[in-house]
């Protein structure tokens, strides 16, 4: 039983930070059908900024992270003007993975250059610091924070999709956007907007995720299969989706620790295995044929 | 062609030859990781040998040594054969020096003996890396050499159930063999073995284990970066630092370059290396200001960085004794014995089996100045052997 809830501790605190990383590239290949490879280096460029601002700058936490996600998206501007836009939707796969891994390369060795090639952490406040205690066992205070934001992504996001104006033009967009054109919608905002959210939530899981997947300069090539094998679990571009892709792959994995850590990945890559061959186009996915 | 032009021609070509024979230039191949996540390691090869150059010129008698660098870029043995083949035929090399990888050393040692080339390693840290050619000396460390001083110390400190996690890979689990049996052979019990996996980010689990294991001391060798990061911070954020668990490891898990970011967690913990940036020594000293007149920064020295330091004091050894001829028998059995005091502290190349003997050193992070560091305190194992290699 304590270990029943150990595991499931875990399993919420670590597919949390999983979704919030995420789901911004979830958005980008379910809406914008854009397989950006470049995802995790936005992520990393959010860390970065947020780890200079508060070792440098000494800022708070709450307004790095507010840095971090703004300087981001100013820094994907140019990216998305001059070569984004040019592969929304329509183009070949083969282009898409070739240009974003490219971006990557480009992005890790200007970082590697600028800020060194050692590790960067990003300070805690303290009051999300250190070990709190739950009752039956205590969990790092920080994972806790991570759950509730990932909570309260999920909500801000469902909301935003399903609830709003902009929601419904960008439902629009993405499912004939031929017609919501001729509506009247501009599309290409739309789009705009929409690739800016995603590199916001990615640069906020790479700030909030930081104590579990620390920032270096290889950030972006390490963990791109993770995020990856999350979206084509969940299906893409649905928050349903990556949320519990996220957290039955979290469980996968931590169950397997637990029990049997001599397996090392074999859990996690067998749910992959099952859940894809079970669901060709992930959990909550549809198919864009 | 008349008689003056031929006795032109023939003077011509003698003065060629003494020309080479007395102004000639040896080859140095150094194969390291230049550029990838590892290429701060590949730097501190070049950072080390420039320092001895600069302290010790470019010329061993009248004999100019040039120094090639090749980029191994991570563990691939092919890539590494073909770059020793390459610097074997096209450039003439007569030393080999380098190789960050096991394996990457693994498929070079094959061409020394054809070539009559010798390698100088200066790092892979595998034991049986110099078994694979007599042509092999090692001036880095293995994990033996760094693991059994840390079983002693453990048990000595009172540690009684220990739970070792490591790595599940080569390093990984040499560092575990060498500790369970240093540690069960002084009495204490391993309660709890834990390989993870290489990929592992989230380490909450692993902490949950040791912790219901009810294991004293914890022993890890993990490698630097995000994943020593990793397991710190879940060591102190669940708890069991501050339910007096001890955490204990090699040095490669707190390495200078890491402390910064590992940050304050990692004060007050143990570890057993053979050089810390801030071993107090006069060499040492004199060592990381010639990095820094080079234009060197001291927070990149690492390990590699001392290795390759000695590494080029034992191939201008080797170059002396065979007066530049291509002669590895020669050239080996000069340096096997060979002793000198290196920024670490006093070694010698074992005869037996051409790896270097050190003093390894008991260090607790501490804080100085603001600034973290691997503090070497008054217990010293002297002159310690590869463990794994030695009958002793």
């Amino acid at each position: 039983m304590r270990t029943a809830l150990n595991i499931a501790t875990d399993t919420l605190a670590y597919g949390m930070v999983l979704f919030i990383i995420s789901i911004g590239l979830s958005i980008m290949m379910g809406l914008m059908r854009v397989v950006n490879l470049a995802h995790g280096a936005f992520a990393m460029i959010g860390g970065y900024l947020a780890s200079y601002a508060i070792r440098d700058l000494h800022v708070h936490y709450s307004l790095a992270i507010l840095i971090a996600v703004v300087g981001t998206i100013i820094v994907s501007i140019p990216f998305e003007l001059l070569l984004y836009r040019r592969i929304y939707r329509k183009s070949d796969p083969l282009i898409q993975v070739l240009m974003t891994i490219g971006i990557t390369f480009f992005i890790i060795g200007v970082v590697n250059f600028v800020f060194g090639p050692s590790l960067k952490t990003i300070p805690l406040p303290a009051l999300l610091s250190g070990p709190l205690d739950i009752g039956f066992r205590s969990v790092p205070t920080h994972r806790l924070f991570v759950i509730a934001c990932g909570v309260a992504t999920a909500l801000a996001l469902w909301l935003l999709i399903e609830k709003t104006e902009f929601g419904i033009k960008l439902r629009a967009s993405v499912d004939h956007s031929g017609m919501a054109d001729a509506l009247g919608i501009r599309t290409e905002i739309i789009y705009a907007v929409t690739f800016a959210l995603a590199i916001g939530l990615g640069a906020f899981g790479g700030v909030v995720g930081a104590e579990i997947l620390p920032i270096e300069p290889f950030y972006a090539l390490r963990y791109m299969v993770t995020f990856l094998v999350v979206v084509s679990v969940g299906g893409a571009g649905s928050i349903m989706g990556a949320l519990s892709a996220s957290l039955l792959l979290g469980l996968a994995d931590t169950t397997g620790k637990y029990l049997a850590p001599e397996f090392g990945e074999f859990f996690f890559y067998l749910t992959v295995i099952v859940i894809v061959f079970l669901f060709p186009h992930g959990l909550f996915g549809r198919s864009h044929a | 062609m008349n008689e003056r032009a031929k006795s032109i021609l023939t003077l011509a070509i003698l003065g060629l030859m003494t020309g080479t024979a007395s102004a000639d230039v040896i080859k140095v191949g150094v194969i390291g990781t230049m550029s990838g996540p590892y290429a701060l390691f590949g730097a501190n090869y070049k950072m080390g040998i420039d320092a001895w150059v600069a302290e010790h010129g470019n010329k061993v008698g009248s004999h100019e040594i040039e120094f090639i660098y090749r980029d191994e870029e991570g563990p691939n043995p092919a890539k590494s054969k073909a770059l020793a083949q390459e610097l074997i035929v096209k450039d003439k090399v007569q030393y080999l020096a380098g190789i960050y990888f096991t394996p990457n050393a693994m498929a070079i040692a094959p061409l020394l003996e054809e070539s009559k080339t010798p390698l100088v390693v200066l790092n892979a840290a595998t034991s049986s890396i110099v078994e694979k050619s007599p042509y092999i000396v090692r001036t880095s460390f293995t994990m033996w050499q760094n693991t059994v001083p840390a079983a002693n110390i453990a048990f000595k400190n009172g540690a009684r159930k220990v739970a070792i996690a490591v790595s599940d890979y080569g390093p990984g689990i040499d560092a575990e063999a060498a500790f369970k049996k240093t540690f069960e052979a002084d009495g204490g019990a391993v309660v709890e073995a834990i390989r993870i996996p290489l990929n592992t980010t989230d380490f909450s689990p692993i902490m949950q284990r040791i912790k219901s294991s009810g294991a004293d001391t914890i022993f890890t060798f993990l490698p630097a970066g995000p994943p020593a990061l990793g397991f710190i911070k879940a060591y102190v954020d669940n708890g069991l630092k501050a339910d007096g668990v001890k955490l204990m490891s090699t040095g490669d898990v707190v390495t200078e370059i890491d402390l910064p970011g590992i940050g304050d967690s990692a004060i007050g913990m143990l570890s057993t290396y053979h050089y810390a940036l801030s071993h107090n020594s006069p060499e040492n000293k004199a060592f990381l200001a010639s990095i820094v007149k080079n234009g060197g920064k001291i927070e990149d020295v690492a390990m590699t960085g001392v290795a390759a330091y000695d590494g080029a004091r034992v191939i201008y050894k080797m170059i002396e004794a065979t007066d530049g001829q291509r002669d590895p028998e020669k050239a080996i059995a000069t340096v096997k014995g060979m002793k000198w005091i290196s920024p670490r502290g006093p070694v010698s190349i074992d005869p037996e089996t051409r790896h270097i003997r050190q003093n390894v050193y008991l260090r607790t992070v501490t804080k100085v100045d603001g600034k973290l560091i691997n503090k070497e305190g008054d217990t010293v194992f002297l002159d310690q052997p590869d463990w794994a290699l030695s009958k002793q």
